[in-house]
């Protein structure tokens, strides 16, 4: 009878001996624990400097065709920019030939009539030319220009006495981070990705390895259980992403200031959630796979490229079509981005902290139930 | 020579395509990839849910609030009765803005005044935020004119004539897109060259292959040309959906484009051999592609422009292939530029290619142990 119901329990002696075998094996070929600790740190380093959508110093080419106090003080708008960075060209087919050759961003430009229809009772018209190749930052240095337009015309308005009062005048504000610095949600989504990544990397090629080594034939004589061989993997590798998860947030508050908000215990709750299911995901590529050549293949394909596209990192899942908004919640990363922006920014927003915790949890039973699923002990 | 370099490409391909699952994944994912990431892939905004907090009587708030109805990028998700409301709708994610018309909103502007309306976003996407921002500024401004015109109020003196050249509705999808093609041929040649070496080494199968008569030089070009041919393949299908299925105009020529393809790979199968050759085990191959191919991809200026970036990392990014090929796939697409605009976006991919090629082929014989 006992030795019946042992044959379904799990033996901790056997399981920790699986453990001593498998960290054994990660301090040997430091490779694991470059992935683990150093990636994670050298990554959020240089994406965490290098990444970042807030334009500055915007080269921006102004053509002045009739100088005169009229123009240079629109002109001085852009001079004054800590947006811009201002380049003269004495005319705009000079001016043009630079925005093709991607030397400047736009063009600003007043004609010689400027001076005198601004007197007259018309719109003097002020030519603007942005290049769109890149939509997103041709935007925002549209935005900024016509913020700097604004300021001329209520400065203008008040110098000549003009009664200039606009119907609606908008005044905003953007909670959580008011200095609008990119970074600050761009950090916290990278670490999203990273530990995508780290997890994957780390037990993609595990399994397939003992296959293709011939370890894992050994191991089937053995009285070890499908599921001790399982937890005997994911113990000791998901110690390890955490370990290179914990300095990931260190650097993040340490490094780049990122402020957070809310309560490390959550954060580290969310966390193991998310690497679970990171590591369950690297797992069942290595079972499915069967050589490590295609378990690498495969782990380059599934796991970076969807949590850099589709987790909402840079890229706003609303804005999506609708079927495509479907397909990113197959993305783990699409709900630890979300739990770690607003814990980052926001702080306990607990009713979306829960809601993505579930959806994390929910992820990490389907894939373990996979893995259990598709790995049995026996030669194919 | 030639005899021997095409037997040891059709041996490579003989080991890529025989295992079906390999063969699966060179397949599908690309194309499944191209479509989804396509679509997912934007900056621009729409159905930002919007919640409003109206305490105006008047009339001037409702036609505002009609406007941003009639609007495809904002969706009104809800009103709301009390400043206490907005706290949770904004946290929660209902709505990205809430719009505040203040008591005396359509009598302040009424009376020849500004009515104040507030505009309160979430920040924690300060893109989609700022995005936002600019969309509300523009419908207030399309208002305020209107208005204006139709009371009588003093026109601004000037005004701006914005045009934007390439991509005059500034769509981002035609940003982005093209910027898939290098990203998806990329990722495809490293899957085949990263490995390549590596899974020969651990198997032991390249020290014969050193024993041979093959030199070096025949045996690089013969692990170089499977990854050639697949990455054009796969890049010419990735260039045919983003001109049949997206519609993005090329408006340059095939042959400027191809060159561009051509030198490219050169550099990512330089660098995933030389990866490959580096390596003992296919796990540190594996780490070595993924070393290589996140920073190329987040550092490329594929979503967020290098020019952002510090002079440092700017400098860094000098010796990242993607870079330069992500300009000329663009350039050709939306500006139609020729050589003459281009060529200094070849001559670094060709060094890079050369250096890469010649450390791999030098580390063939060198790492015998």
């Amino acid at each position: 009878m006992t030795s019946l119901r042992n044959e379904s329990s799990l033996s901790m002696m056997r399981l920790k001996g699986l453990i001593r075998k498998e960290v054994k094996q990660i301090i040997r070929d430091p490779s694991s624990i470059g992935i683990a600790f150093f990636l994670p740190v050298i990554l959020l380093i240089i994406f965490g400097y290098g990444v970042s959508l807030d334009a500055e110093h915007v080269p921006l080419g102004l053509v002045v065709e009739h100088p005169g106090p009229e123009a240079n003080g629109f002109m001085a708008g852009f001079q004054d920019s800590e947006y811009f960075e201002p380049i003269l060209y004495h005319s705009v087919q000079e001016a043009e030939k630079a925005l093709i050759e991607r030397k400047i961003m736009g063009i600003v430009w007043t004609r010689s009539d400027f001076a005198r229809t601004l007197l007259s009772s018309s719109e003097a018209p002020i030519g603007v030319i942005v290049n769109g190749v890149d939509a997103n930052q041709a935007r925002i240095v549209e935005g900024y220009i016509t913020g700097v337009w604004m300021k001329w015309l209520v400065s203008y308005a008040r110098s000549h006495g003009l009664a200039l009062k606009v119907p609606i005048r908008v005044k905003h504000r953007i909670w959580f981070n008011s200095a609008v610095r990119s970074r600050n949600f761009l950090v916290p989504g990278l670490i999203a990705v990273i530990m995508t990544l780290i997890g994957g990397m780390l037990t993609s090629m595990v399994v397939a390895r003992e296959w293709e080594r011939g370890t894992m034939e050994a191991l089937l004589v053995t009285p070890v259980r499908v599921k001790e061989i399982i937890l005997g993997k994911v113990i000791p590798y998901f110690f390890l992403g955490m370990g290179g998860m914990v300095l990931s947030v260190f650097i993040a508050i340490v490094v780049f200031h990122v402020p957070f908000r809310g309560s490390y215990l959550a954060l580290g709750f969310a966390s193991s959630l998310f690497m679970l299911t990171a590591i369950a995901l690297g797992l069942i590529i290595s079972t499915a796979a069967g050589s490590q050549f295609v378990a690498g293949q495969i782990a380059i394909v599934i796991t970076f490229l969807p949590a850099f596209m589709l987790s909402g990192f840079v890229f706003d899942i609303n804005s999506m079509p609708y079927p495509i908004q479907i397909i990113t919640h197959i993305v783990a990363a699409r709900y630890f981005v979300s739990i770690l922006q607003s814990l980052f920014l926001a702080g306990n927003i607990w009713p979306i902290y829960i809601v993505n915790c579930l959806w994390l949890a929910g992820m990490a039973l389907v894939f373990f139930r996979i893995i259990r699923k598709k790995s049995h002990k026996r030669l194919v | 020579m030639l005899r021997r370099i095409l037997a040891l490409t059709i041996k490579e391909f003989i080991g890529i395509l025989k295992n079906k699952k390999s063969r699966m994944v060179l397949i599908l994912p690309p194309i499944a990839q191209i479509i989804v990431f396509g679509y997912a892939a934007t900056f621009d905004l729409k159905d930002v849910p919007v919640a409003i907090y109206n305490e105006d009587q008047g009339q001037i708030s409702r036609d505002v609030i009609a406007r941003f109805r009639g609007s495809r990028v904002f969706k009104i998700i809800g009103t709301m009765e009390s400043d206490g409301q907005i706290a949770p709708v904004i946290n929660l994610k209902k709505a990205l803005i809430v719009l505040h018309f203040h008591r005396d909103f359509s009598r302040d502007i009424l009376r020849g005044g500004s009515g104040n309306l507030q505009v309160i976003l979430d920040g924690r996407n300060s893109n989609t935020a700022l995005l936002a921002l600019n969309y509300v500024h523009t419908i207030i401004a399309d208002f305020n004119k209107a208005w204006a015109a139709e009371n009588g109020r003093g026109r601004p003196p000037a005004r701006l004539v914005v045009r934007s050249w390439f991509n005059r509705m500034l769509d981002s999808h035609w940003f982005i897109i093209p910027g898939i093609v290098a990203l998806l041929t990329i990722v495809v040649t490293l899957e085949v060259t990263a490995l390549s070496v590596a899974k020969e080494r651990e198997a032991g199968t390249f020290d014969q292959l050193l024993v041979t008569p093959m030199t070096p030089f025949e045996i690089l070009v013969g692990k170089s040309l499977p990854g050639l041919i697949i990455g054009l393949i796969e890049g010419s299908f990735i260039i045919f959906v983003t001109c049949f299925w997206f519609d993005i105009p090329l408006r340059g020529s095939l042959l400027v484009l191809y060159s561009g393809l051509f030198t490219f790979l050169l550099s990512a199968i330089g660098i995933g051999l030389m990866i490959s050759s580096i390596s003992l085990t296919q796990q540190q191959g594996l780490m070595g592609a993924f070393m290589f191919l996140v920073p190329a991809v987040v550092l490329s200026g594929f979503a967020t422009p290098i020019a952002n970036m510090p002079k440092l990392v700017q400098d860094f990014t000098l010796l990242n292939p993607m870079r330069y090929i992500l300009v000329i796939v663009r350039s050709v697409f939306l500006q139609g530029a020729g050589f003459e605009l281009l060529w200094t976006q070849y001559v670094p991919m060709a060094i890079i290619g050369i250096v890469t090629l010649a450390i791999a082929g030098f580390l063939f014989k060198r790492r015998l142990y």
